[in-house]
């Protein structure tokens, strides 16, 4: 690994070539004792599509909160168009040029587009001029950079795909020159997302540089021109995309060689665990968010729920874990569950069989401020085994039981007494997952299982749940990641508004009649097939 | 990532200056109105615990907060704010009151019995309904429970005046309960086993029961199922829901158990020192108690050593009205700046012991 880092570094360290748009030299930031960027230098050529990859944590986040002014860093420099820069805040930032798109947008939602577009430039007291100028100004970039969003639409009325449109928007209202994007496909379709790398690559074309921060290795191979990996606060290296591969950058970014594909055997599906019938679902609001399911489980066998985020899956993992409430008839072995809440919740799902791995780890699954032994613990409270007399807990055997189910799964440092928010997010997530799966449920609920969790471990958890459904338990999987979806499902199903909008094998099926379905196109999904 | 500080600063280093810094800016006040602020404290330290005197009527007091403390603790714990502890240990005194004199207690240690379990019931009762408001309603706690407060004030006015004041009294109180409900002092228990203790304070057994209470409170909270299942929803009630956790059920118990914690106070004040039920029998304890439990950072072992240090500063105030010139107000002012410092501006000597320790720790590396 080393040979081929040095080699890249030079590629780029060359000292004549085309101009930098951006250089960072030397860049260090600490929070107290950790040390969150390290002697961090980095140099973006200008008309060009660079991406930044790295785990969760590795400080990609930190490095751009600098650039945008949100941090200061605590030594190094800054220099745009190769002048020295100091970005104390934002509008600094904006100043020099610099555009950012976060991964959760900052719209008033009930705005339109072109308010929004406005705000914060507004430019006198009266708004008529600048809104007409920005519907001028907004009418050009969209025939520019297919970007093409009504400008006088409310933001809440678009879909995500819009918004972040919109976003890009204000930040070439602004004329930035330089756009930074935060991980900006988790919220996206394939086909938004493609139509994102599309617009993006036009404004290369238009002379402007992008940078690309993100944790999939197939968006910086299909988009980036040139790709800096970083590692635990420090840059250890920075390529020119085609002369990499994806399975280099894996094994930059953590370290050592990762297995990307999941091996798996074939599924034997056995009896069926899981029955599902017209289940709906409303939300606090009374809002159906799901309208009338229909599927079913067998035992050794994964079904997979892809679909946008926010188009019911969290209420479907909810409902069948005893969190939300719902109509219908879900049968588990047979026996109907209680979706009212009158004589259900959390714990008689545990009891009935059923395991919940949720989407939100530290919102759901952990407490954060309890220790690892109290978290193994968390939803298993009452087990006998935990349980010294009727009144008293037995601390002692959920220590021994956390520090053996560490061991097993590999959670580090593997120490009980540590707090949740203490260990990484792969190493919380693996907590959770030691849990719930050590508890050998017929039914495992599992929701974005490797969200924020870094390469290595999601190998450890693809492995574990591939595992369980060998011993012959059923599993619902949901995550918004399709590559996810596609190598572990044996069954996919995808959600769009509530409803399921077709299943799938994945053998047969491609990603783009998935991308079809997951944004409610069944009809033209049939005629891609 | 590493812990800031060891424990045993985060726990006593932190109040310990802070408590410092109360005394140090008081005695700058002391010193402006031309008294010296060395034998004011040399007054405070030996009337409030210069004699057995003087601890007495300390730990009287500190019985009371104790009782407060722990209640505000355990609800804080399931992050409930109850600062209705005046309330519930104002019904806690009614309830005391009923059992000693309509029940002919035949000896005082049922009659302990009799009034302890009235005590928290009668606190318990008067916390349900805001827990059950909160838990089915959400109307806020810390709105009902202090307007439970004003209820409660009223109440016992109207019941005193109208109910309980024996025939041909002027004065707004109960009955003198029977002498056979009279709890033994301190001194009496201490004579037991040979130890000289000042008669005349009204320092009683309930004091034992205070630290009893405290140990119950560490076990139910760090011990106890239902502890685990308190401080999970009181970190994050959403979590608690997903683990099957009941937030309806566990509101109500705590409240329960808070309100039932202090309105034992009563026991202390009503059948311990006055023999009677007075007006106001609670005298602040209940917000003193929110004072007690955040300087005790919620664990009953702090609770226990801030009720002390609040038992000091009443007693100590009191002696210092009483031999200096210094006014009664400035002893609020005292109690004021303690917990200032060693409450809301917590963070303003945290932060710098923090970084003493973040030094120190990377310096010899």
């Amino acid at each position: 690994m080393g040979a081929q880092s040095e080699s890249g570094r030079q590629a780029t360290a060359a000292p004549i070539g085309p101009p930098c748009a951006i250089e960072l030299r030397g860049i260090s930031k600490a929070f107290g004792p950790v040390q969150a960027n390290k002697d961090i230098s980095i140099q973006v050529v200008r008309g060009t599509i660079h991406g930044i990859i790295g785990e969760n944590g590795a400080g990609k986040s930190t490095l751009m909160s600098i650039l945008y002014g949100f941090y200061r860093a605590d030594e190094g420099e800054i220099l745009i168009g190769g002048k020295p820069t100091a970005i104390p805040d934002s509008q600094s930032a904006i100043r020099a040029g610099i555009g950012m798109v976060f991964q959760h947008f900052k719209l008033v939602q009930n705005f339109t587009v072109l308010e929004n577009v406005i705000l914060g430039a507004e430019a006198g007291a009266l708004l008529a001029g600048p809104l007409a100028r920005a519907r001028q100004v907004l009418g050009d970039l969209a025939l520019e950079y297919e970007l093409d969003v009504d400008p006088d639409a409310r933001v809440e009325d678009l879909s995500v795909g819009h918004q972040q449109r919109v976003e890009i928007l204000k930040a070439l209202y602004r004329q930035a020159d330089i756009l930074i994007l935060d991980e900006p496909t988790g919220v996206l379709t394939p086909d938004e997302a493609d139509h994102l790398f599309r617009i993006l690559r036009g404004l290369k074309e238009q002379g402007k540089t992008v940078i690309l921060i993100t944790h999939k290795l197939h968006e910086i191979m299909d988009a980036t021109d040139s790709v800096s990996v970083m590692r635990r606060g420090t840059m250890v290296a920075t390529l020119a995309t085609r002369d990499t591969s994806p399975e280099q950058l894996a094994e930059l970014m953590v370290g050592r060689k990762v297995l990307l594909e999941v091996e798996k055997g074939p599924a034997q599906p056995g009896r069926l665990v899981l029955d599902i019938e017209n289940l709906r679902v409303r939300d606090d609001q009374n809002v159906e968010r799901l309208k009338g399911i229909s599927f079913q489980i067998r035992a050794g066998e994964i079904l997979g729920i892809a679909g946008v985020a926010g188009n019911g899956q969290s209420e479907l993992l909810e409902v069948l874990g005893g969190i939300a409430y719902g109509t219908g008839v879900v049968r588990l072995n047979g026996t109907s569950l209680d979706l009212t809440g009158h004589h259900s919740d959390g714990q008689s799902r545990r009891a009935q069989g059923i395991a919940h791995v949720p989407e939100d780890r530290q919102d759901l699954g952990l407490i954060m401020d309890f220790t690892a032994w109290e978290n193994m613990a968390f939803g298993y409270h009452n087990a006998p085994e935990y349980q010294r007399s009727w009144l008293l807990m037995d601390n002692d055997a959920i220590r021994a039981d956390c520090a053996r189910k560490m061991a097993r799964f590999d959670v580090r440092p593997p120490n009980p007494a540590l707090a949740a928010r203490s260990f990484s997010g792969g190493n919380q997530q693996k907590l959770v997952v030691a849990r719930e799966i050590e508890r050998n449920p017929d039914l495992l609920l599992i929701g974005q299982p490797t969200r924020g969790v870094d390469i290595g471990a999601i190998e450890f958890i693809h492995r574990q749940i591939v595992a369980l459904r060998d011993a012959g338990k059923a599993i619902l999987l949901v995550s918004v990641e399709l590559d996810e979806i596609m190598s572990l499902a044996d069954r996919i199903a995808v959600m769009f508004d509530g409803r399921i909008m077709g299943i799938r094998d994945p053998a047969t099926t491609s990603e783009r009649e998935l991308g079809l379905l997951m944004a409610g196109m069944g009809e033209e999904a049939k005629g891609a097939q | 990532m590493m812990e800031k500080m060891p424990a045993w600063a985060d726990a006593l280093l932190v109040p310990l200056i802070s408590l410092l810094i109360a005394f140090v800016i008081s005695g700058l006040v002391i010193f402006a109105i031309g008294e010296n602020p060395a034998d004011a404290m040399k007054l405070m330290v030996t009337g409030a615990l210069g004699s057995t005197y003087g601890w007495g009527y300390t730990l009287y007091y500190a019985t009371n907060f104790i009782f407060t403390g722990l209640a505000v603790s355990v609800a804080f714990h399931a992050s409930l704010f109850n600062i209705g502890g005046e309330g519930q240990a104002t019904l806690g005194g009614l309830g005391v009151a009923l059992v000693c004199l309509l029940i002919p207690w035949p000896h005082w240690s049922l009659a302990l019995l009799g009034a302890v379990v009235a005590a928290a019931a009668f606190g318990a009762a008067w916390a349900a309904l805001p827990a059950w408001l909160q838990a089915k309603r959400g109307s806020h706690i810390v709105i009902t429970t202090i307007m439970f407060n004003f209820i409660a004030g009223a109440l016992l006015n109207y019941l005193l005046v109208n109910v309980l004041r024996p025939k041909g009294s002027m004065d707004p109180a109960s009955a003198r309960f029977p002498d056979v409900t009279n709890l033994p002092g301190l001194d009496q228990v201490l004579g037991q086993v040979g130890i000289p203790f000042s008669k005349g304070t009204p320092v009683n057994i309930s004091v034992l029961i205070a630290v009893a209470a405290c140990g119950l409170v560490w076990a139910l909270i760090w011990r106890t199922r239902l502890g685990y299942q308190i401080r999970a929803f009181g970190k994050s009630e959403k979590a608690a829901i997903y683990a099957g956790i009941n937030p309806v059920r566990i509101t109500m118990v705590v409240m329960l158990i808070s309100g039932a914690l202090a309105g034992l106070m009563a026991v202390n004040a009503v059948q311990g020192e006055a023999n009677r039920l007075l007006l106001n029998s609670v005298e602040g304890a209940g917000f003193i108690g929110i004072a007690v439990a955040l300087m005790g950072r919620n664990h009953p072992f702090g609770v226990f050593l801030a009720a002390i240090l609040f038992g000091f500063l009443y007693q100590g105030g009191a002696e210092l009205a009483l031999w200096t010139k210094i006014p009664r107000d400035l002893i609020v002012v005292i109690q004021a700046l303690v917990i200032l410092f060693t409450g809301a501006l917590d963070d303003m000597v945290r932060r710098p012991v923090e970084q003493v320790f973040l030094l120190l720790r990377k310096g010899p590396r």
